[in-house]
């Protein structure tokens, strides 16, 4: 297994590995908290278990002096609490990787391919601490000393943590620090893994996906939130009822995501941005109010952070598996706009653009994030709002309130929307079917045909959007091409360029929007492609089907269904695959023997 | 800004273009001539009131009303309008709904609407049956009531609308009749008036597929003149009696209103002043 460093660049991997509870989280945050401050890119990825305490839990860090695109295939540092840490993560350990392990936990065999170090952390931490829970903080101090992170930078984030625990705590946790750190110094570094203290001084945030998307909200103007808690999406809530109070705003926990979706439309209808955010099993009871947001023409930001499913499913895991739900789900013809969050920065800025497009469109927007990108933390550039100007909804002017048509047909499909409050003529928001006034209109077989076309004329033009806002990597035309969405974007990317450096004819492109779909940008993309790879953390492939039935292409599926991610490393072995058929036949590549 | 301000306040004023649905006879037309006279004595701006439903007889309300409307899906009356009068408190807003729609499908909403007592109206039509779909049985409905569902009797007891609002916590509480116009446009008014979560159930026959224009008269009575309305225990025994149908007022209470805590949060939370993006970057560095 290959290093992710080279001679010219830092990039480690550290994962940390224990039993739930035990502190690994908290572990893995303050390394990551530590590395970002010192100026390394960090991309985490986090698994753990669903039990809220026992079970394995595990916390990876990557760090690097470059753009982070992936959480890496690797890893170069593992420490391991108890034996059950090791067993598991000890097979992703590259050649020459190094194992911090508790030696009072287990005893490691000899490995002939990793590095040892075994550290008493619990007696330790008992016996020179005085506190047992401190042992995680002895395991940073070896960590520091070992891999020659500052000592300090730590210390003054244990500082900045607990400070508001009193002075007692902040003293027990720098001296286990210290006390880590002057074990280690005893023992002969046999391993070549340096940090220093670090690359770059410009300031960045660390944020998970689903901070970023939740300050993306802020910066949109979202002043309601209605949710009901649920994995993994809940600290979006669990944020905004914290921030959206200091800007004037505020959160309701409702009864159950019914009600959820119910109290946005309620605030929105009253002129409010507003959002839910929730995960499949909850993603699933919105379906028939996404139906009223729809007809009733009404802005609406719903957040699915995907788990594994169907049903309760694998809750604390990651999959790709809502999208024919999200671009489908409900009854009737109901369009609705879908947008993926491809990384950490992007869910701020798609957050804006999710409300613009809410707003612009006067129409639900679904957005999908998963467990992958809504629980890992990674350094982003400090956000700018003014990249993507807010837009709001159109209101009606005097003229129009004259004699007011809610749903008037128009060259755009968009009405103008009164406001209670604000305008002084009223309309009936309505999920019956109705008339340009808003007036029921269940009999009036031709005006149900012009209205459906409104929505779908509303619809058809976010496909502009939607090719504006897609990416590409790689070679423009490349031999092999492939198409992804979502929060894999970052994998794929490295995996092209990896490829590319292999010397493939290879590129991929990523939309945002992915209902409606980009079709110009596809079209151009897949024009000369001997072979496209769509890669989804499913089973069966969910973007590829909806592809098929806009493309004639054989596409080569890549479908991964396990609850974890991709690591770059499958993505390249897959383009290789393909690259070896391709050029044994010189011509199309049949997806069914792959 | 416009005429529509200075409208003189009658309830003809109050009245759309639109004709409504319901069969000749029909209750709801009671409960909507009262509403009517209710929101003309209380010089209620269509500008700002809103009438939220769900499905059912009752769900067409919002449309012959002429202010702002919101004809939602079954059942989900209560969250629609919290979402409204959490985003403008400053509006009146009144849900309407039947008793399918409120206490089948949408019952799960009015434990969670009493308890937060938002500032608005929630008015049941409470005809005891699926007038919509001909005549189903409801969950008010008595045992032995034969429809299309229950061809050999209806063998569920029918639920006390009062007695679990009372239990829920719900801080106006009161029941009237789409007969007796005077009475409910008055109860109609105080419900309106109400600070907090008032819920009016309002016996509205339906003349088509449950007619009970007959059998209601001779079993209404007034509430006591000396029932003490501020005793959730006195309303309690008001509502578990069933020899009568009790009309008036069997609760009432001023609590904090869900906007007025949603307002003194906010208070706390800008305590050092309103926040801006910034600052909150500032916490994840």
């Amino acid at each position: 297994m290959a290093k992710n460093s080279t001679s010219k660049h830092v990039d480690y991997v550290f994962r940390i590995g224990g039993e739930g509870g035990e502190g690994v989280i908290s572990t893995g945050e303050l390394l990551t908290l530590t590395l970002a401050r010192a100026g390394y890119e960090i991309y985490t990825f986090r698994t753990y278990p669903a039990e809220i305490k026992g079970g394995h839990a595990n916390y990876q860090v990557r760090a690097s002096d470059r753009l982070l695109l992936s959480q890496g295939t690797n890893v170069d540092v593992l420490v391991a609490f108890n034996e059950e840490a090791y067993q598991k993560h000890v097979g992703d350990l590259r050649k020459g990787g190094v194992v911090i392990y508790d030696s009072d936990s287990f005893t490691a065999a000899s490995h002939d391919s990793a590095i040892l170090y075994s550290v008493p952390l619990a007696s330790l931490a008992t016996e020179k601490v005085g506190v047992k829970l401190t042992k995680n903080i002895v395991a940073l101090g070896v960590v520091a000393h070992l891999f020659e992170i500052p000592l300090e930078a730590f210390a003054d984030l244990l500082r900045d943590r607990f400070r508001h625990k009193g002075e007692m705590v902040v003293q027990k946790n720098l001296q286990a620090l210290q006390v880590g750190a002057d074990y280690i110094k005893q023992q002969t570094k046999r391993d070549a893994i340096r940090l220093g203290p670090g690359p770059r001084q410009t300031k960045e945030l660390v944020l998970s996906g689903n901070e970023s998307f939740a300050l993306g909200a802020i910066a949109a103007g979202c002043r309601i939130y209605a949710g009901y808690p649920i994995t993994p999406a809940t600290d979006i809530m669990e944020f905004l009822a914290k921030e959206l109070p200091k800007i004037g705003g505020y959160v309701v926990q409702t009864e159950d995501e019914i009600a959820a979706v119910g109290v946005v439309l309620g605030a929105s209808y009253a002129g409010k941005k507003a959002m839910t955010a929730t995960s499949g099993p909850g993603f699933s009871l919105m379906t028939e109010m996404i139906g009223l947001a729809v007809t009733a023409e009404i802005p609406a930001v719903i957040v699915d952070v995907q788990r594994v499913g169907p049903s309760t499913g694998m809750p604390t895991k990651t999959e790709q598996g809502d999208l024919y739900l999200a671009c489908y789900g409900g009854h009737g013809n109901c369009p609705r706009i879908v947008l993926a969050l491809s990384s950490v920065e992007d869910a701020f800025y798609s957050a804006i653009r999710a409300f613009n497009i809410a707003e612009q469109f006067q129409m639900p927007v679904i957005v999908l994030s998963d467990q992958y990108l809504g629980h890992r933390k990674a350094t982003v550039p400090v956000p700018d709002p003014s990249k993507v100007p807010v837009i709001n909804r159109r209101t009606p002017t005097p003229e129009e309130l004259k004699q007011y048509k809610r749903y008037s047909f128009t060259s755009t499909h968009i009405s103008p929307m009164a406001i209670p409050g604000v305008h002084e003529v009223g309309y009936v928001a309505t999920g019956l079917e109705h008339d340009e006034i808003g007036y029921p209109a269940a009999s009036n077989h031709l005006n149900h045909l012009a209205m459906t076309r409104k929505r779908y004329g509303k619809f058809h033009q976010v496909e502009a959007i939607a090719n504006e806002l897609t990416r590409q990597y790689g070679e423009e035309h490349p031999e092999i091409a492939i198409i992804g969405w979502g929060s894999t974007e970052g994998v794929i990317r490295e995996a092209v360029q990896l490829a590319l450096e292999a010397g493939y004819s290879v590129g991929a492109l990523h939309p945002k929007i992915v209902y409606p779909q980009p079709l110009a940008r596809l079209r151009a993309f897949l024009e000369g492609a001997k072979a496209v790879i769509i890669p989804e953390v499913n089973f069966t492939g969910q973007f590829a089907t909806l592809l098929r039935k806009r493309f004639a292409v054989d596409f080569i599926q890549l479908n991964k269904c396990i609850g974890l991610p991709f690591t770059p490393q499958e993505i390249v072995d897959k383009i290789e695959e393909v690259a070896r058929h391709v050029n044994s036949r010189r011509r199309e590549v049949h997806a069914a023997k792959l | 800004m416009s005429t529509a301000v200075d409208a003189k306040y009658t309830p003809q004023s109050y009245k759309t273009d639109e004709h409504p649905i319901w069969c000749p006879g029909c209750g709801d037309f009671g409960v909507l001539a009262s509403l009517y006279n209710s929101l003309a004595g209380l010089k209620i701006d269509p500008k700002n009131l809103v009438v939220v439903s769900g499905i059912g007889c009752s769900g067409r309300t919002p449309g012959f009303v002429k202010s702002f409307g919101f004809h939602a899906v079954h059942g989900r009356v209560l969250p629609v309008a919290l979402g409204v009068k959490v985003a403008n408190p400053e509006l009146t807003v009144i849900g309407a709904g039947g008793d399918g729609d409120g206490f089948a499908i949408g019952g799960g909403h009015i434990a969670h609407a009493a308890r937060r007592n938002p500032d608005l109206t929630y008015l049941i039509m409470d005809n005891s049956t699926y007038g919509l779909t001909k005549g189903q049985y409801s969950p008010t409905s008595p045992v032995g009531y034969k429809a299309g569902s229950t061809p050999y009797g209806n063998i569920e007891r029918p639920l006390n609308p009062l007695a679990m609002l009372i239990a829920y916590g719900a801080t106006f509480i009161a029941q009237g009749y789409s007969g007796k116009p005077k009475e409910l446009t008055d109860l109609i008014t105080r419900s309106i008036r109400h600070k907090g979560f008032a819920f009016v159930n309002i016996i509205s026959p339906c003349i088509t597929f449950y007619n009970t224009y007959k059998v209601i008269p001779p079993r209404l009575a007034e509430v006591p003149r000396d029932h003490d309305t501020s005793s959730r225990p006195k309303a309690f025994e008001l509502a578990l009696q069933d020899d009568h149908i009790t009309l008036g007022v069997f609760y009432e209470a001023r609590l904090p209103t869900f906007e007025e805590g949603v307002a003194d949060v906010i208070r706390h939370a800008q305590a050092a002043g309103p926040s801006r993006l910034e600052q909150i970057f500032a916490e994840f560095s």
